[in-house]
């Protein structure tokens, strides 16, 4: 049976999802008892820990950017409350709420 | 060279074509190019009417010289896997079509050039195309060596695109286990992209193999980095946002995985063969300040860039759902996301996917895509193949800048 979401080492700080999530669902990462708290499709990242603005996102063991906003843990983690640390990532205009 | 634990795959070989350079090919293409796109109506019309796969379409649109897109033409018209040449010319263009014939002929390929001005315009000049692919095709065939080739002769690039949250942990480390036994067997293994690799310049410096080569990666990057800030986008397309990756360096350390583990060899830039068994990071990002755009406009700018560096087969994983394949060199598709897989299953040659739903191992799947090149050697059609993806783009860039550990086994 397939989990909901995966931890790729140790010490990061957010997880991936291997199916979409759903808001109150409890799942069980790496030990850590989450509830979910926004639905988080396939390949998109939870936090673990409650994570604030300016933290660090660890994913693969490395910083892949920092956090914008605040986020509580079972949260969505992706361009709305983070950002890279090297070249500003860019979206379709038909999302619009990306600057 | 490192023999590693699966030496029963280096004894397994295939037939192949032998080339006067000492490489050998797994296809036997021959490849329409027109060399500017006043050529190119007439050259897709040749290619159609011939209406056999081995007869491929390749080009370069522009009328202006560039040294790039000539060494570019040069390294594909010689590639093991082509076999003859026909030329399709308008007769003005800059294009140097004499030294690129003469360049295909010197490696023993037979060559014709059309040019349209000096044939009776369009309704000549495919004719006369018709028949020159006709001639070089039984040329082709008349002068082909039939050899036994094994895995150690194998150039193999790796490339990603619609890459998703999926792509860094499923379909890339899978490529990464199979480009570690390619390795471990002798071939050279080529991946991409320095703007790609964005985050990964520490830990890829910490696998180089000599010093020298720590200072080129990281200097690549750095070039990358400054090219693309420059430019005013990453390599980050909106599509990698919707999968669920959220910045350049979150794609990068996912695409960073298709290298594998085995120490880096050395850096190579576009149409540059590798001078010896390793792994080689393709750098893509031209020197200097931005000068042509973007350094590939399109996935299929680097799998072209990939097959003038040698490569036989290209491993290309996708997490959204590419379709696409090349002329000259298969493409085999890796699925790194096991819901796009079950949509797109006929495009797709390897489920990485299923890596996720806790059905196949990395390992496992990696010594599937391992088997899969070896039977695509032998002549096995992929997806892409069977359903006639001939993809090719060229278009201008700046020449790359090179350092002093680009080449270190060079002779």
């Amino acid at each position: 049976m397939s989990v909901a979401a995966i931890r790729l080492t140790p010490t990061d700080n957010v997880a991936v999802c291997c199916r979409t999530v759903e808001p109150g669902e409890q799942i069980l990462v790496d030990g850590h008892a989450l509830t979910v708290t926004e639905r988080v499709a396939l390949g998109h990242k939870l936090a673990v820990v409650p994570l604030a603005t300016g933290d660090k996102v660890i994913k693969y063991g490395m910083p892949i950017g920092s956090m914008t906003h605040d986020a509580p843990a079972g949260g969505w983690v992706h361009m709305h409350n983070m950002q890279s640390d090297y070249i500003p990532a860019h979206l379709r205009d038909a999302h619009g709420d990306h600057a | 060279m490192t023999l590693g634990m699966n030496t029963g795959l280096t004894e397994r070989s295939w037939q192949a074509w032998a080339r006067p350079d000492g490489r050998k090919g797994i296809r036997d293409a021959i490849v329409v190019v027109y060399l500017v796109e006043c050529a190119h109506h007439v050259a897709r019309r040749i290619v159609d009417r011939m209406d056999d796969p081995r007869v491929q379409l390749i080009g370069f649109p522009g009328c202006y010289p560039n040294d790039y897109a000539l060494a570019m033409m040069k390294a594909l018209t010689t590639h093991p896997n082509v076999g003859g040449v026909v030329l399709l010319s308008l007769g003005c263009e800059s294009f140097n079509r004499e030294a690129l014939a003469a360049n295909a002929r010197e490696q023993g390929r037979p060559v014709e050039t059309i040019v349209i001005q000096q044939s009776g315009g369009t309704r000549g000049a495919m004719e006369a195309g018709i028949a020159a692919v006709e001639r070089v095709r039984a040329a082709a065939d008349a002068q082909a060596v039939r050899v036994p080739m094994t895995m150690s002769e194998l150039v193999i690039g790796t490339i990603c695109g619609g890459s998703d949250g999926t792509s860094g942990i499923t379909g890339n480390p899978a490529v990464g286990r199979a480009f570690d036994t390619l390795y471990d067997a002798g071939a050279i293994c080529i991946f991409e992209e320095t703007g790609e690799m964005i985050g990964c310049e520490g830990h890829m410096a910490e696998r180089a193999a000599t010093p020298e080569v720590a200072q080129d990666l990281i200097a690549s990057v750095a070039q990358a980095e400054r090219y693309y800030r420059a430019m005013g986008y990453g390599s980050f397309a909106p599509g990698n946002a919707e999968g669920g990756l959220s910045s350049q360096e979150e794609k990068s350390a996912g695409a960073y995985a298709k290298s594998g583990s085995r120490p880096i060899t050395g850096v190579i830039l576009p149409a540059e063969q590798a001078p010896g068994p390793g792994l080689y990071l393709l750098d893509v990002v031209p020197a200097g300040d931005p000068k042509f755009g973007f350094p590939n406009i399109v996935d299929n700018a680097e799998i072209g860039e990939l097959i003038a560096c040698g490569a036989h087969i290209n491993l290309f994983v996708t997490g959204r759902g590419s379709v696409v394949g090349s002329a000259i060199s298969p493409v085999i598709k890796v699925a790194a996301n096991p819901e796009m897989y079950a949509r797109m299953e006929g495009d797709m040659d390897v489920n990485a996917g299923r890596i996720l739903y806790g059905d196949a191992t990395l390992d496992e799947v990696g010594a599937e895509i391992v088997d899969l090149i070896v039977a695509v050697s032998g002549g096995a059609q992929t997806k892409s193949e069977a359903l006639g993806h001939q993809e090719f783009v060229l278009t201008y860039k700046a020449a790359g800048a090179k350092g002093p550990g680009c080449l270190p086994n060079a002779a």
